[in-house]
Protein backbone atom coordinates (compact mmCIF):
# COMPACT_ATOMS: atom_id res chain seq x y z
CA UNK A 1 0.00 0.00 0.00
CA UNK A 2 2.77 2.07 1.14
CA UNK A 3 4.82 1.50 -1.91
CA UNK A 4 1.86 2.20 -4.28
CA UNK A 5 1.24 5.44 -2.88
CA UNK A 6 4.79 6.52 -2.89
CA UNK A 7 4.50 5.69 -6.33
CA UNK A 8 1.89 7.38 -6.88
CA UNK A 9 3.26 10.74 -5.11
CA UNK A 10 6.52 10.16 -7.21
CA UNK A 11 4.41 9.88 -10.61
CA UNK A 12 2.68 13.33 -10.01
CA UNK A 13 3.85 16.25 -12.36
CA UNK A 14 5.34 19.50 -10.45
CA UNK A 15 3.07 22.50 -10.49
CA UNK A 16 4.32 23.99 -13.58
CA UNK A 17 3.40 20.71 -15.51
CA UNK A 18 0.39 20.65 -14.54
CA UNK A 19 -0.63 23.67 -15.09
CA UNK A 20 0.52 23.42 -18.31
CA UNK A 21 -1.29 20.16 -18.88
CA UNK A 22 -4.61 22.21 -18.04
CA UNK A 23 -4.23 24.70 -20.23
CA UNK A 24 -3.05 22.33 -22.84
CA UNK A 25 -6.35 20.10 -21.83
CA UNK A 26 -8.55 23.72 -22.65
CA UNK A 27 -7.17 24.88 -25.31
CA UNK A 28 -7.25 21.64 -27.24
CA UNK A 29 -11.10 21.19 -26.56
CA UNK A 30 -11.24 24.46 -27.74
CA UNK A 31 -9.34 23.59 -30.74
CA UNK A 32 -11.54 20.72 -31.54
CA UNK A 33 -14.95 22.34 -31.80
CA UNK A 34 -13.72 26.01 -31.70
CA UNK A 35 -17.29 26.76 -30.69
CA UNK A 36 -16.73 28.95 -27.79
CA UNK A 37 -14.14 30.99 -29.83
CA UNK A 38 -16.67 31.91 -32.45
CA UNK A 39 -19.65 32.52 -30.17
CA UNK A 40 -17.47 35.04 -28.35
CA UNK A 41 -16.39 36.30 -31.07
CA UNK A 42 -19.58 36.98 -32.68
CA UNK A 43 -20.91 37.87 -29.46
CA UNK A 44 -18.50 40.85 -29.22
CA UNK A 45 -18.84 41.91 -32.75
CA UNK A 46 -22.75 42.16 -32.09
CA UNK A 47 -22.42 44.07 -28.71
CA UNK A 48 -20.10 46.62 -30.77
CA UNK A 49 -22.54 46.93 -33.02
CA UNK A 50 -25.40 47.33 -30.99
CA UNK A 51 -23.87 49.86 -28.72
CA UNK A 52 -23.55 52.39 -32.15
CA UNK A 53 -27.46 52.14 -31.89
CA UNK A 54 -27.39 52.74 -28.14
CA UNK A 55 -25.21 56.02 -29.06
CA UNK A 56 -27.33 56.98 -31.80
CA UNK A 57 -25.07 56.25 -33.96
CA UNK A 58 -23.67 59.63 -33.76
CA UNK A 59 -19.67 59.08 -34.41
CA UNK A 60 -18.56 61.91 -32.15
CA UNK A 61 -20.80 60.68 -29.08
CA UNK A 62 -18.84 57.07 -30.40
CA UNK A 63 -15.54 58.03 -30.37
CA UNK A 64 -15.75 59.39 -26.95
CA UNK A 65 -17.42 56.56 -25.71
CA UNK A 66 -15.19 53.78 -27.68
CA UNK A 67 -13.02 52.89 -25.03
CA UNK A 68 -16.06 51.98 -22.57
CA UNK A 69 -18.05 49.77 -25.16
CA UNK A 70 -14.68 47.65 -26.67
CA UNK A 71 -14.56 47.65 -22.32
CA UNK A 72 -17.99 46.17 -21.92
CA UNK A 73 -17.67 43.80 -24.92
CA UNK A 74 -14.63 42.06 -23.61
CA UNK A 75 -17.10 42.03 -19.74
CA UNK A 76 -19.90 40.38 -21.18
CA UNK A 77 -18.05 38.24 -23.18
CA UNK A 78 -15.94 37.16 -20.04
CA UNK A 79 -18.98 35.56 -18.26
CA UNK A 80 -19.81 33.49 -21.43
CA UNK A 81 -16.62 32.58 -21.76
CA UNK A 82 -15.93 31.67 -17.85
CA UNK A 83 -19.34 29.67 -17.31
CA UNK A 84 -18.78 28.26 -20.48
CA UNK A 85 -15.02 26.56 -19.38
CA UNK A 86 -17.02 25.05 -16.42
CA UNK A 87 -20.22 23.81 -18.07
CA UNK A 88 -17.88 21.41 -20.02
CA UNK A 89 -15.86 19.98 -16.52
CA UNK A 90 -19.98 20.31 -15.08
CA UNK A 91 -21.15 17.65 -17.18
CA UNK A 92 -18.02 15.52 -17.57
CA UNK A 93 -17.16 15.39 -13.37
CA UNK A 94 -14.20 16.81 -14.63
CA UNK A 95 -12.94 18.79 -11.78
CA UNK A 96 -13.28 15.74 -9.68
CA UNK A 97 -11.79 13.79 -12.09
CA UNK A 98 -8.65 16.09 -12.26
CA UNK A 99 -9.09 16.03 -8.75
CA UNK A 100 -8.72 12.15 -8.00
CA UNK A 101 -6.06 11.88 -10.43
CA UNK A 102 -4.45 13.84 -8.19
CA UNK A 103 -3.69 17.62 -9.92
CA UNK A 104 -3.32 19.90 -7.50
CA UNK A 105 -5.59 22.85 -7.09
CA UNK A 106 -3.53 25.72 -7.60
CA UNK A 107 -2.67 23.87 -10.75
CA UNK A 108 -6.46 23.66 -11.53
CA UNK A 109 -7.22 27.40 -10.83
CA UNK A 110 -4.03 28.87 -12.70
CA UNK A 111 -4.59 26.60 -15.87
CA UNK A 112 -8.04 27.71 -16.08
CA UNK A 113 -7.64 31.14 -15.23
CA UNK A 114 -4.54 31.11 -17.75
CA UNK A 115 -6.96 29.44 -20.87
CA UNK A 116 -9.53 32.22 -20.25
CA UNK A 117 -6.94 34.77 -20.14
CA UNK A 118 -5.97 33.70 -23.61
CA UNK A 119 -9.41 33.09 -24.56
CA UNK A 120 -10.17 36.58 -23.91
CA UNK A 121 -7.40 38.41 -24.95
CA UNK A 122 -7.58 36.74 -28.61
CA UNK A 123 -10.72 38.49 -28.99
CA UNK A 124 -8.48 41.64 -28.51
CA UNK A 125 -7.47 41.32 -32.24
CA UNK A 126 -10.25 41.33 -33.78
CA UNK A 127 -12.56 43.03 -31.92
CA UNK A 128 -9.95 46.28 -31.54
CA UNK A 129 -9.76 46.77 -35.49
CA UNK A 130 -13.87 46.44 -36.20
CA UNK A 131 -14.27 48.97 -32.82
CA UNK A 132 -11.25 51.40 -34.86
CA UNK A 133 -13.28 50.89 -38.01
CA UNK A 134 -17.38 51.33 -36.30
CA UNK A 135 -16.52 54.18 -34.19
CA UNK A 136 -14.21 56.08 -36.64
CA UNK A 137 -11.13 56.19 -34.70
CA UNK A 138 -8.04 57.25 -35.51
CA UNK A 139 -4.71 54.81 -34.07
CA UNK A 140 -1.43 54.24 -35.33
CA UNK A 141 -0.22 49.95 -35.21
CA UNK A 142 1.69 51.39 -31.73
CA UNK A 143 -1.79 52.35 -30.29
CA UNK A 144 -3.03 49.27 -31.57
CA UNK A 145 -0.60 47.49 -30.08
CA UNK A 146 -0.70 49.18 -26.53
CA UNK A 147 -4.47 48.49 -26.57
CA UNK A 148 -3.88 44.55 -27.40
CA UNK A 149 -1.52 45.16 -23.99
CA UNK A 150 -4.10 47.14 -21.64
CA UNK A 151 -6.27 44.33 -23.48
CA UNK A 152 -4.47 41.03 -22.35
CA UNK A 153 -4.18 42.93 -18.29
CA UNK A 154 -7.90 43.48 -18.86
CA UNK A 155 -8.89 40.25 -19.62
CA UNK A 156 -6.29 38.45 -16.88
CA UNK A 157 -8.06 40.57 -14.35
CA UNK A 158 -11.48 39.13 -15.11
CA UNK A 159 -10.48 35.30 -15.50
CA UNK A 160 -8.74 35.48 -12.12
CA UNK A 161 -11.98 36.57 -9.72
CA UNK A 162 -14.44 35.21 -12.79
CA UNK A 163 -12.59 31.60 -12.44
CA UNK A 164 -12.81 31.38 -8.52
CA UNK A 165 -16.48 32.88 -8.88
CA UNK A 166 -17.37 30.19 -11.92
CA UNK A 167 -15.90 27.41 -9.93
CA UNK A 168 -18.52 27.90 -7.26
CA UNK A 169 -21.52 29.19 -9.51
CA UNK A 170 -21.16 26.30 -11.97
CA UNK A 171 -22.85 24.03 -9.95
CA UNK A 172 -25.80 26.11 -8.70
CA UNK A 173 -28.82 25.76 -11.25
CA UNK A 174 -28.98 30.28 -10.52
CA UNK A 175 -25.43 30.03 -12.20
CA UNK A 176 -26.41 32.96 -14.98
CA UNK A 177 -27.47 35.03 -12.67
CA UNK A 178 -25.21 34.68 -9.92
CA UNK A 179 -21.87 35.01 -11.98
CA UNK A 180 -22.40 38.63 -12.94
CA UNK A 181 -23.82 39.28 -9.64
CA UNK A 182 -20.94 38.47 -7.80
CA UNK A 183 -17.93 39.11 -10.84
CA UNK A 184 -19.15 42.50 -11.97
CA UNK A 185 -19.06 44.43 -8.83
CA UNK A 186 -15.77 43.35 -7.91
CA UNK A 187 -14.14 44.09 -11.70
CA UNK A 188 -15.45 47.80 -11.83
CA UNK A 189 -11.64 48.90 -11.14
CA UNK A 190 -10.68 46.91 -13.96
CA UNK A 191 -13.63 48.36 -15.94
CA UNK A 192 -11.96 51.64 -15.12
CA UNK A 193 -8.80 51.39 -15.65
CA UNK A 194 -8.75 49.61 -18.94
CA UNK A 195 -11.40 52.67 -20.08
CA UNK A 196 -9.14 55.07 -19.15
CA UNK A 197 -6.07 53.14 -20.51
CA UNK A 198 -7.89 52.84 -23.55
CA UNK A 199 -9.16 56.29 -23.78
CA UNK A 200 -5.97 58.23 -23.49
CA UNK A 201 -4.22 55.58 -26.31
CA UNK A 202 -7.01 56.50 -27.90
CA UNK A 203 -7.48 60.41 -27.29
CA UNK A 204 -3.75 60.74 -26.48
CA UNK A 205 -1.46 61.19 -23.30
CA UNK A 206 -0.06 64.55 -23.12
CA UNK A 207 -0.13 63.95 -19.06
CA UNK A 208 1.51 61.13 -19.08
CA UNK A 209 -1.29 58.98 -16.94
CA UNK A 210 -1.28 55.83 -19.04
CA UNK A 211 1.70 54.27 -17.03
CA UNK A 212 -0.32 54.54 -13.51
CA UNK A 213 -3.50 53.38 -14.79
CA UNK A 214 -1.24 50.21 -16.46
CA UNK A 215 0.42 49.71 -12.91
CA UNK A 216 -3.45 50.29 -11.47
CA UNK A 217 -4.63 47.25 -13.70
CA UNK A 218 -1.31 45.21 -12.76
CA UNK A 219 -1.53 45.45 -9.36
CA UNK A 220 -5.42 44.01 -9.87
CA UNK A 221 -4.41 41.37 -11.34
CA UNK A 222 -1.42 40.37 -8.92
CA UNK A 223 -3.49 40.67 -6.04
CA UNK A 224 -6.54 38.84 -7.68
CA UNK A 225 -4.13 35.68 -9.16
CA UNK A 226 -2.58 35.85 -5.82
CA UNK A 227 -5.75 35.67 -4.04
CA UNK A 228 -7.33 32.94 -6.44
CA UNK A 229 -4.66 30.90 -5.81
CA UNK A 230 -4.91 30.41 -2.29
CA UNK A 231 -8.87 30.57 -1.78
CA UNK A 232 -9.11 28.14 -5.36
CA UNK A 233 -8.24 25.27 -2.93
CA UNK A 234 -11.18 25.70 -0.27
CA UNK A 235 -13.72 26.52 -3.27
CA UNK A 236 -12.67 22.72 -4.85
CA UNK A 237 -12.73 20.81 -1.25
CA UNK A 238 -16.46 21.79 -1.30
CA UNK A 239 -16.89 21.58 -4.82
CA UNK B 1 -22.56 35.95 25.73
CA UNK B 2 -25.40 35.39 27.36
CA UNK B 3 -28.78 36.78 25.46
CA UNK B 4 -29.37 39.35 28.84
CA UNK B 5 -26.18 40.44 27.86
CA UNK B 6 -27.16 40.87 24.15
CA UNK B 7 -29.74 43.12 24.81
CA UNK B 8 -28.03 44.77 27.37
CA UNK B 9 -25.42 45.66 24.86
CA UNK B 10 -27.99 46.81 22.06
CA UNK B 11 -30.50 48.79 25.10
CA UNK B 12 -27.10 50.77 25.85
CA UNK B 13 -26.20 51.41 22.00
CA UNK B 14 -30.06 52.66 21.40
CA UNK B 15 -29.92 54.65 24.39
CA UNK B 16 -26.26 56.14 23.84
CA UNK B 17 -27.57 57.00 19.70
CA UNK B 18 -30.71 58.42 21.38
CA UNK B 19 -28.38 61.25 23.75
CA UNK B 20 -25.58 61.12 21.04
CA UNK B 21 -28.30 62.53 18.40
CA UNK B 22 -29.86 64.96 20.60
CA UNK B 23 -26.70 66.64 21.18
CA UNK B 24 -25.71 66.34 17.23
CA UNK B 25 -29.42 67.97 16.92
CA UNK B 26 -30.18 70.83 19.68
CA UNK B 27 -26.48 71.42 21.40
CA UNK B 28 -24.02 70.94 18.73
CA UNK B 29 -23.29 74.70 17.48
CA UNK B 30 -24.43 74.64 13.45
CA UNK B 31 -21.12 74.31 10.67
CA UNK B 32 -20.38 77.80 9.61
CA UNK B 33 -20.45 76.98 5.42
CA UNK B 34 -23.04 73.96 5.77
CA UNK B 35 -24.99 75.27 8.45
CA UNK B 36 -28.38 72.30 9.85
CA UNK B 37 -27.02 69.77 7.27
CA UNK B 38 -24.20 69.28 8.76
CA UNK B 39 -25.86 67.55 11.59
CA UNK B 40 -25.78 64.31 9.41
CA UNK B 41 -22.37 63.98 10.04
CA UNK B 42 -23.30 62.84 13.40
CA UNK B 43 -24.88 59.60 11.75
CA UNK B 44 -23.24 59.10 8.84
CA UNK B 45 -19.23 58.82 10.10
CA UNK B 46 -20.30 56.13 12.59
CA UNK B 47 -22.53 53.72 10.29
CA UNK B 48 -19.34 54.32 7.89
CA UNK B 49 -17.03 53.49 10.65
CA UNK B 50 -19.85 50.39 12.11
CA UNK B 51 -19.73 49.06 8.03
CA UNK B 52 -16.14 48.83 7.47
CA UNK B 53 -15.56 47.76 11.29
CA UNK B 54 -18.45 45.41 10.44
CA UNK B 55 -16.70 43.78 7.07
CA UNK B 56 -13.16 43.99 8.36
CA UNK B 57 -14.51 41.48 11.21
CA UNK B 58 -16.39 39.40 8.78
CA UNK B 59 -12.76 39.08 7.09
CA UNK B 60 -11.55 37.79 10.09
CA UNK B 61 -14.26 35.64 10.87
CA UNK B 62 -13.89 34.57 6.91
CA UNK B 63 -10.38 33.52 7.49
CA UNK B 64 -11.05 31.77 10.96
CA UNK B 65 -14.02 29.99 9.05
CA UNK B 66 -11.98 28.42 6.11
CA UNK B 67 -8.96 27.60 8.55
CA UNK B 68 -10.99 26.12 10.99
CA UNK B 69 -14.17 25.09 9.56
CA UNK B 70 -15.96 25.23 12.97
CA UNK B 71 -19.62 26.42 11.96
CA UNK B 72 -19.42 29.47 14.81
CA UNK B 73 -17.02 31.72 12.70
CA UNK B 74 -19.08 31.28 9.50
CA UNK B 75 -23.09 31.93 11.73
CA UNK B 76 -20.77 35.26 13.13
CA UNK B 77 -19.24 35.66 9.73
CA UNK B 78 -22.80 35.91 8.25
CA UNK B 79 -23.85 38.18 11.00
CA UNK B 80 -21.31 41.13 10.69
CA UNK B 81 -22.38 40.97 6.46
CA UNK B 82 -25.81 41.56 7.16
CA UNK B 83 -25.33 44.45 9.82
CA UNK B 84 -22.39 46.05 7.26
CA UNK B 85 -24.76 46.00 4.29
CA UNK B 86 -27.53 47.17 6.35
CA UNK B 87 -24.70 50.05 7.68
CA UNK B 88 -23.46 50.32 4.16
CA UNK B 89 -26.59 51.49 3.04
CA UNK B 90 -27.72 53.92 5.51
CA UNK B 91 -24.47 55.20 4.79
CA UNK B 92 -24.97 55.80 1.14
CA UNK B 93 -28.62 57.28 2.41
CA UNK B 94 -27.92 59.59 4.03
CA UNK B 95 -24.93 60.20 2.19
CA UNK B 96 -27.54 60.94 -0.99
CA UNK B 97 -29.42 63.32 1.39
CA UNK B 98 -26.56 65.20 2.35
CA UNK B 99 -25.18 65.12 -1.41
CA UNK B 100 -28.47 66.78 -2.46
CA UNK B 101 -28.25 69.55 -0.12
CA UNK B 102 -24.37 70.15 -0.41
CA UNK B 103 -23.76 69.31 -3.95
CA UNK B 104 -27.37 70.11 -5.69
CA UNK B 105 -27.51 66.54 -6.67
CA UNK B 106 -28.43 63.17 -4.98
CA UNK B 107 -25.40 60.96 -6.61
CA UNK B 108 -21.89 61.37 -8.23
CA UNK B 109 -19.38 59.25 -9.65
CA UNK B 110 -17.05 60.61 -6.93
CA UNK B 111 -14.27 57.47 -6.24
CA UNK B 112 -15.52 57.26 -2.40
CA UNK B 113 -19.33 57.27 -3.85
CA UNK B 114 -18.40 54.68 -6.21
CA UNK B 115 -15.93 52.59 -3.36
CA UNK B 116 -18.42 51.88 -1.42
CA UNK B 117 -21.42 51.66 -3.78
CA UNK B 118 -19.34 48.28 -5.20
CA UNK B 119 -18.78 47.79 -1.21
CA UNK B 120 -22.43 47.45 -0.61
CA UNK B 121 -23.08 45.30 -4.09
CA UNK B 122 -19.53 42.99 -3.44
CA UNK B 123 -21.33 41.91 0.03
CA UNK B 124 -24.61 41.72 -0.67
CA UNK B 125 -23.62 39.59 -3.73
CA UNK B 126 -22.05 37.13 -0.54
CA UNK B 127 -25.47 37.28 1.15
CA UNK B 128 -27.15 36.00 -2.39
CA UNK B 129 -24.51 33.56 -3.00
CA UNK B 130 -25.60 31.66 0.41
CA UNK B 131 -29.06 32.37 -0.18
CA UNK B 132 -28.13 29.60 -3.65
CA UNK B 133 -26.13 27.17 -1.89
CA UNK B 134 -28.01 24.09 0.24
CA UNK B 135 -25.65 22.39 1.66
CA UNK B 136 -23.75 24.03 4.66
CA UNK B 137 -20.43 22.99 4.75
CA UNK B 138 -19.77 24.15 0.52
CA UNK B 139 -22.18 27.65 1.63
CA UNK B 140 -19.56 28.23 4.77
CA UNK B 141 -16.42 27.46 2.14
CA UNK B 142 -17.65 29.50 -0.81
CA UNK B 143 -18.99 32.64 1.18
CA UNK B 144 -15.68 32.06 3.38
CA UNK B 145 -13.61 32.89 -0.23
CA UNK B 146 -16.14 35.14 -1.20
CA UNK B 147 -16.17 37.48 1.51
CA UNK B 148 -12.12 37.48 1.10
CA UNK B 149 -12.35 38.63 -2.29
CA UNK B 150 -15.03 41.51 -1.66
CA UNK B 151 -12.82 42.16 1.73
CA UNK B 152 -10.31 43.64 -1.15
CA UNK B 153 -12.65 46.85 -1.78
CA UNK B 154 -12.45 47.99 2.13
CA UNK B 155 -9.29 49.19 2.07
CA UNK B 156 -10.24 50.99 -1.08
CA UNK B 157 -13.13 52.86 0.60
CA UNK B 158 -11.09 54.19 2.91
CA UNK B 159 -7.61 55.75 0.91
CA UNK B 160 -9.40 56.25 -2.00
CA UNK B 161 -10.02 59.88 -0.82
CA UNK B 162 -6.31 59.98 -0.30
CA UNK B 163 -4.56 58.49 -3.26
CA UNK B 164 -7.37 59.76 -5.81
CA UNK B 165 -9.03 63.88 -6.31
CA UNK B 166 -12.06 63.25 -5.05
CA UNK B 167 -14.92 65.77 -3.92
CA UNK B 168 -15.55 64.16 -0.66
CA UNK B 169 -13.47 65.42 2.35
CA UNK B 170 -10.33 63.15 3.59
CA UNK B 171 -10.90 62.26 7.19
CA UNK B 172 -10.90 64.79 9.32
CA UNK B 173 -8.47 65.11 12.82
CA UNK B 174 -10.50 65.68 16.23
CA UNK B 175 -7.87 67.85 16.65
CA UNK B 176 -9.17 70.48 13.61
CA UNK B 177 -13.02 70.11 15.08
CA UNK B 178 -14.94 71.64 18.19
CA UNK B 179 -15.00 69.55 21.14
CA UNK B 180 -19.00 70.30 20.98
CA UNK B 181 -19.10 68.36 17.77
CA UNK B 182 -16.36 65.96 18.43
CA UNK B 183 -19.00 64.57 21.87
CA UNK B 184 -21.66 63.49 19.65
CA UNK B 185 -20.16 62.09 17.11
CA UNK B 186 -17.60 59.64 19.69
CA UNK B 187 -21.26 59.12 21.49
CA UNK B 188 -23.12 58.03 18.16
CA UNK B 189 -19.93 56.38 17.29
CA UNK B 190 -20.16 54.22 20.30
CA UNK B 191 -23.66 53.53 20.13
CA UNK B 192 -23.63 52.12 16.33
CA UNK B 193 -20.71 49.71 17.44
CA UNK B 194 -22.84 48.74 20.23
CA UNK B 195 -25.85 47.62 17.97
CA UNK B 196 -23.49 46.24 15.29
CA UNK B 197 -22.51 44.10 18.48
CA UNK B 198 -26.29 43.36 19.45
CA UNK B 199 -27.26 42.91 15.62
CA UNK B 200 -24.25 40.81 15.23
CA UNK B 201 -24.72 38.21 17.43
CA UNK B 202 -28.63 37.90 16.80
CA UNK B 203 -28.09 37.42 13.38
CA UNK B 204 -25.17 34.92 13.90
CA UNK B 205 -27.81 33.14 16.51
CA UNK B 206 -30.10 32.52 14.02
CA UNK B 207 -27.86 32.02 11.58
CA UNK B 208 -26.66 29.00 13.75
CA UNK B 209 -30.18 27.43 14.41
CA UNK B 210 -30.76 27.48 10.94
CA UNK B 211 -27.39 25.83 9.91
CA UNK B 212 -28.95 23.34 13.00
CA UNK B 213 -32.06 22.35 11.51
CA UNK B 214 -31.30 21.85 8.00
CA UNK B 215 -28.38 19.59 9.28
CA UNK B 216 -30.74 18.10 11.91
CA UNK B 217 -33.59 17.64 9.48
CA UNK B 218 -32.11 16.62 6.53
CA UNK B 219 -31.52 13.13 7.10
CA UNK B 220 -34.95 13.12 8.30
CA UNK B 221 -36.47 14.26 5.45
CA UNK B 222 -34.44 11.63 3.28
CA UNK B 223 -35.77 9.10 5.36
CA UNK B 224 -39.49 10.37 5.12
CA UNK B 225 -38.58 10.38 1.64
CA UNK B 226 -37.73 6.74 1.16
CA UNK B 227 -40.31 5.27 3.32
CA UNK B 228 -43.26 7.21 0.34
CA UNK B 229 -40.35 5.74 -2.27
CA UNK B 230 -40.82 1.98 -0.61
CA UNK B 231 -44.72 2.84 0.05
Amino acid sequence: MNVGMQTVAAARPGLGAQIFSMIRKDLLLEWRSRSRLVSLLLFGVVTLVLFSFAADADTARLRASAAGFLVIALLLSSTLALSESFRLERENSGIEGLLLLPADPIALFYGKALSSTLLLALLAPILAPIAIVLYSLNSSVGGLLAMLGIWALAAAGLAAPGTLYAAMTSRLQSRDVLLPILLFPLVVPVLLATVKALTLILNGDAMGQLRPWTLFLLSFDILHWSLGGILFSYVCEEA
Amino acid sequence: MNSKAVTAVGALGLAMLLVGSTIGLFVAPAERHMGDVQRIMYVHVPSAWAALLCFTAAFGLAIASLWSAKPRYDALMVGTIETGVVFNALLLAQGMIWGHAAWGVWWDWDVRLTTSLVMLLLFAGVLGLRSFVDDTERRAAWSGAATIIAFVDVPLVYFCVRWWRSLHQIQSSPETVDRAMTLPLRINAIALLLMAIWWTVFRARLAMARRQEETVSQPARIRVAERYEHA
